[in-house]
């Protein structure tokens, strides 16, 4: 006798994550829109502030985090509405699929956007700003990855929270900037100081990686109850 | 009319009363601070009252998604509604006392933020409950009570690690620096009476929220027979 297909996790994720892609290469969505807004917020910034080059290394790991996490708003809100078209969602709740894996998914195709932006906001800031890092620059990665990864688990999980919601476009950085403050505090801490090369950053990069684990088992143990609250 | 709840308002506003007069006039004044320090007496047990009711807002909602009981999360919106009330009263307070004796309105120490960050959340919160609409509402505020409590711990660390460059507050006005059994007298007459108009304002709320849910059921009945 025949069994029903039982997909498993790994490949749900994988093609969940490989359709995110797709429709992200060939419609280009999110990541235009995300690029153009952190390009104006990283032009108004020099507008607004012109400071010396030990001024600039100062307040810039401050000023790029706050362009991130503006602009990753706009895929994050992308990400889910998706979802939306066909009644795509619909189709997944009542499939046998795991719903970890669907927002696994997500959240690391997410991460592979914000983090792309983040590879091209980096030099824009660096132009701007005349700007030479006296600490170690491989350390900027980790810790931009460990600060990126804070940004988008959460933010792929209040998403599909908001996507239950009037306005969901306004009502994502509602809620997700009061709960990503502690972790915008220790990333700009540790950008600053591989900036300044003063301060270290081992402190900084324990906390957002000790934030990172523990809200990414929230959102696992959660997920599931959002997803199919109704 | 509850004769509970009326016996129960009559002995909270006796006790509010009471406390009043032990804050206003029968407490010392204090010799540094003066008059001003008499803030101490609403500052204080608002904040207990304020984090009580984000705990038992915790407590509600995880209630809420074992048992899905409507009159969970009825506590939850009644706990978080006060919370914020007496949450907004301690930051209010905390700089009118804090300008005159410290010199400044706001310091980043660790108790100042943690509580304007917790405000934050649990303003997110009701802003979340009026924006979503239905039956999904309670599930997706208790699961947002879960992440901001989980986020005050972080919240509490990130301050103190990352913002202790700046001043410490030097006069506590209460704690470590030993009250005069006067003052002693006075705060627990207030945090008891606070605590007692926090209970009454929850009841209240809890009360109406679970006549409204009552409400919509009946309407979704009739409804449901007009159609039938």
């Amino acid at each position: 006798m025949p069994t029903a297909v039982h997909p498993t996790f790994i490949h749900t994720l994988l093609s969940n994550l490989w359709k995110d892609l797709c429709l992200e290469w060939r419609s280009k969505d999110a990541i235009n829109a995300m690029l153009f807004f952190a390009l104006l917020v990283a032009v108004i910034f020099s507008f607004a502030f012109e400071p010396t080059p030990e001024e600039a290394r100062q307040m810039v790991g401050g000023l790029v985090w706050v362009a991130v996490l503006f602009a990753s708003i706009v895929a994050l809100n992308q990400s889910w509405a998706r979802e939306l078209r066909n009644q795509a969602l619909d189709g997944y709740r009542v499939s046998r699929a795991s719903p970890n894996a669907l927002f696994l998914g997500k959240a690391i195709g997410n991460f592979i956007f914000v983090g792309a932006l983040e590879l091209v906001i980096a030099p824009l800031f660096i132009v701007f700003f005349n700007l030479r890092a006296l600490g170690s620059t491989a350390m900027l990665i980790v810790v931009f990855a460990a600060g990126t990864w804070a940004v988008v688990i959460n933010g792929t999980f209040f998403g599909a929270m908001s996507l239950r919601t009037r306005s969901r476009e306004l009502m994502l950085p509602l809620l997700l900037f009061p709960i990503s403050i502690p972790a915008v505090l220790a990333m700009v801490n540790a950008t600053t100081a591989v900036l300044t090369g003063e301060g270290g950053t081992r402190l900084p990069l324990d906390f957002l990686i000790v934030y990172d684990i523990v809200f990414t088992t929230v959102c696992f143990l959660l997920f599931e109850t959002v997803l199919h609250a109704e | 009319m509850n004769k509970k709840l009326v016996f129960f308002a009559l002995v909270t506003l006796g006790l509010l009363l009471y406390a009043l007069n032990q804050a206003l006039y029968v407490a010392p004044t204090e010799e540094t601070m003066g008059d001003i320090q008499r803030i101490f007496y609403y500052h204080v047990p608002s904040a207990f009252v304020a984090f009580a009711c984000f705990f038992a807002n915790l407590v509600a909602s995880l209630v809420y998604l074992k048992q899905r009981s409507s009159a969970a999360d009825a506590f939850a919106l009644a706990t978080a509604e006060v919370g914020v009330v007496f949450c907004t009263i301690v930051l209010i307070t905390g700089p009118l006392w804090a300008k005159p004796v410290w010199g400044i309105w706001w310091t980043w120490d660790a108790r100042l933020t943690s509580t304007l960050l917790l405000w934050l959340i649990y303003v997110s919160y009701l802003i979340l409950r009026r924006f979503s609409s239905g039956g999904q509402t309670p599930v997706l505020a208790a699961v947002l009570s879960v992440f901001g409590s989980v986020d005050v711990v972080f919240v509490y660390m990130s301050i103190r690690w990352f913002r202790t460059q700046h001043p410490q507050p030097v006069l506590g006005g209460g704690e470590g620096s030993g009250l005069h059994p006067a003052m002693a007298h006075a705060l627990l007459a207030n945090v008891v009476a606070f605590f007692a108009f926090g209970a009454l304002l929850v009841w209240l709320r809890y009360k109406l929220e679970r006549s409204r849910q009552q409400l919509d059921e009946l309407h979704a009945l009739a409804a449901e027979r007009g159609t039938n």
